[in-house]
């Protein structure tokens, strides 16, 4: 995965509440290998009627949203279920960033290890760029994770973002090979607790 | 003297192996995985690494399984070839499986406590959401996504940013016909479906200690749905007893010093929290679900929500779209609104004990729409039959099925069809979640067992009347 500092995109606001895992990807497609690319499958219900036609009204499917990597939401974006599979069909589609005032947390960690950018927003914020965004219709947005900032004309917003995070996206890490170099500290701690707790390890009592 | 602590501190400092930044190192004690972790395998395969800890891998088939004719062949390709990766998988890495035929199969969240697996004091995880279940045990239980799922495979660690300890005190009696299920989505419903964002949450109180430990797994089951990374309750001669002689746990001497260990896992008197709650029990009644959150939950005795009285216009378009999609009426009274089915079981509300729930309604009685009961381990199924309570499902006119994920999520193709509108003991009403255009009402199992009878959303409690819970 190859990492990232700023991106410059097209922003598109989807002022909806709540979009939880299941409507990001409906749980139908999971079962399929990742290689076929998830991005047909992000928010399918949503986005299409029960013969699978798109709905030309909704927001990502109007043609000036072609080609989106931005998108701006409301509160509790991505609660619900682990599937990173949410993340890739985001990923698949070419979204870089979701800017929304709150995420389900599991989301937000695996949209990090996917390089999405989770940027947590003030409600005002948000709701200042989906007022804008809905008026003007999608525009040209750019996000500085150093600076922390979503730069869309006049508006600038910040939002937070830990350092272990920042790095993880700017330099598209793998935790494994991270972890790895923490093997001494990993095998003193499994040393010490299979001599203070043994039974911890279930092959040592009775099936 | 040491400062004071939570019991989620002592947890999670007796796990962290290192830290960076704002992010700690935390060995892991359990992993589970299911058939639907092929992703993570997939990322280990990728790099050719081996499993770190099989011994503390755990496999079980449960997302995708059939509930029905499990001696035949799996027909769908695509989830035959899931269950049979997750097969390979713990052939070739050497981990423990439970797989489609194994006595001990069942969902992840019911098997592996009911395993003796999960132990108070543990860090559990699993790539799946309501690995808060396990915190009922007084362990760190939390889910994670693939490319962790991957890195714990790997490295038996998973990086973490600690959560915020927050306490949700409950006491006082709990009303009859009134349980777990009520008292999490009271909170939620009152706190909101991302309220506990960024929080662990213990749970206290005398209504929660009152619980038994199935209760304590569904409390803890739905911290996810309010929006709590884990939830956890501390060990106490319940958990104990409950834990005492399963398969897995430790015995003998070894359960002696585990026990030492888990008499000191609670928070002290003192300790701080970052966010403290209380609810009173007696305010509790029995709860379901309205529209497409866990958070749009009100007791059944209340009316549907009119958006034109909300002062939020956010909300009040949020409210308006979930009511279009439920097909509700706004001030409209939620008991007698007519079902179209039910569905009994998931990892929040299919252990025995909730099984004997439903029975106690249904008993003698026959229900007015299709329903499907789907026990959480083929253990729990096997002690129901036993008890005969197989029978006073299937003389209710219900489905008794094996045991999987089966309708909470529909992947293995239990639906429920377009536009009908079901009663479900689940954790989770999002649109489409038992199927495309499916409408899902969330409640307790005896709740569920009323609506089969009345074929509407009603009050369990009149129903309940000279009958005792076994
Ligand atoms: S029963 Fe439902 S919520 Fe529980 S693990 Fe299975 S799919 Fe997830």
């Amino acid at each position: 995965m190859t990492g990232w500092r700023t991106h410059s995109g097209k922003a598109v606001a989807l002022p909806v509440e709540g979009i939880d895992t299941d409507q990001l990807i409906p749980a139908r497609f999971m079962s399929r290998p990742r290689s076929a690319g998830y991005g047909d499958y992000l928010l399918h219900d949503m986005r299409r009627d029960a013969e699978g036609r798109p709905d030309p009204d909704f927001p990502l499917n109007r043609p000036e949203a072609e080609g989106a990597s931005i998108i701006v939401a409301r509160r509790n974006f991505g609660g619900g279920s682990s599937r990173e599979a949410a993340v890739y069909a985001l990923k698949d589609a070419g979204v870089r960033v979701i800017a929304a005032p709150s995420f389900g947390d599991i989301f937000a960690g695996n949209a990090i290890n996917n390089g999405l950018l989770p940027a947590q927003l003030a409600t005002e914020d948000a709701e200042a760029l989906i007022a804008t965004l809905t008026e003007k219709g999608p525009q040209e947005a750019r996000v500085d994770l150093d600076a922390g900032t979503l730069a869309l004309g006049a508006l600038r917003c910040s939002f937070a973002l830990s350092d272990a995070e920042r790095e993880k996206l700017a330099n598209g890490w793998d935790d494994i090979d991270l972890t790895r170099r923490h093997h001494e500290a990993i095998a003193a701690h499994r040393a010490a607790l299979a001599a203070a707790r043994p039974w911890l390890w279930p092959a040592k009592a009775r099936e | 003297m040491s400062a004071p602590q939570t019991l989620f501190a002592r947890l999670w400092d007796a796990h962290v192996v290192t830290s960076q930044g704002d992010e700690d190192l935390l060995w892991v004690d359990r992993h589970f995985v299911h058939e639907g972790s092929h992703h993570g395998f997939a990322k280990l395969a990728e790099r050719g690494l081996p499993v770190a800890e099989p011994e503390l891998t755990i496999g079980v088939a449960d997302h995708y399984v059939p509930t029905r004719h499990r001696e035949r062949p799996i027909g769908d390709p695509d989830i035959a070839r899931m269950v049979r990766t997750l097969e390979e998988n713990a052939e070739a890495h050497g981990f423990r499986l439970f797989g489609l035929n194994d006595p001990r199969q069942g969902i992840v969240h019911v098997a592996g406590p009911e395993a003796g697996l999960t132990l108070p004091g543990c860090l559990v995880v699993c790539g799946d959401s309501h690995t808060s279940t396990h915190g009922a045990f007084g362990a760190l239980g939390f889910g994670i996504g693939a490319t962790e799922v991957a890195h714990v495979l790997a490295t038996q660690t998973v990086w973490q940013k600690r959560p915020r300890a927050m306490r949700l005190t409950i006491e006082g009696p709990l009303g009859p016909g009134v349980g777990a299920k009520d008292m999490a989505l009271a909170w939620i419903a009152k706190l909101g479906a991302d309220g506990a964002r960024g929080h662990a949450v213990e749970y206290a109180g005398s209504a929660v200690r009152d619980l038994s430990m199935a209760g304590r797994m569904t409390l803890c089951n739905l911290s996810i749905e309010g929006g709590a990374r884990m939830g956890m309750v501390a060990p106490d001669e319940t958990t104990f007893a409950w834990l005492e002689g399963r398969a897995f746990a430790p015995e003998g001497a070894a359960w002696d010093a585990a026990m030492a260990w888990w008499r000191t896992l609670r928070s002290d008197e003192d300790a701080v929290f970052d966010r403290e709650v209380t609810l009173d029990a007696a305010e509790i009644a029995p709860v379901v679900t309205w529209g497409t959150s866990p958070e749009d939950a009100l007791p059944i005795t209340a009316t549907v929500p009119d958006p034109t009285r909300e002062p939020d216009p956010a909300r009040a378009a949020k409210i308006r779209a979930a009511l279009d999609y439920m097909g509700l009426v706004p001030g409209r009274p939620l008991e007698g609104t007519p079902i179209d089915r039910v569905f009994i079981g998931s990892c929040t509300n299919a252990r025995l004990e909730d099984l004997r729930a439903a029975a106690a309604i249904l008993k003698g009685r026959r229900a007015r729409v299709p329903g499907m009961i789907s026990p959480g381990s083929s253990a729990v199924k096997a002690r129901a039959e036993q008890e005969g309570l197989d029978a006073i499902f299937r003389e209710a006119g219900l489905d008794w099925v094996d045991s999987g994920c089966s309708m909470c999520v529909g992947m293995n193709g239990d639906l429920v069809p377009p536009g009908e509108r079901c009663a479900s003991t689940t954790n989770r009403n999002f649109r489409g979640r038992q199927g495309p255009g499916a409408r899902t009402h969330l409640m307790s199992p005896m709740m569920a067992a009323a609506a089969a009878v009345a074929g509407a959303l009603t009050d369990a409690r009149p129903l309940l009347k000279g009958r005792a819970v076994a």
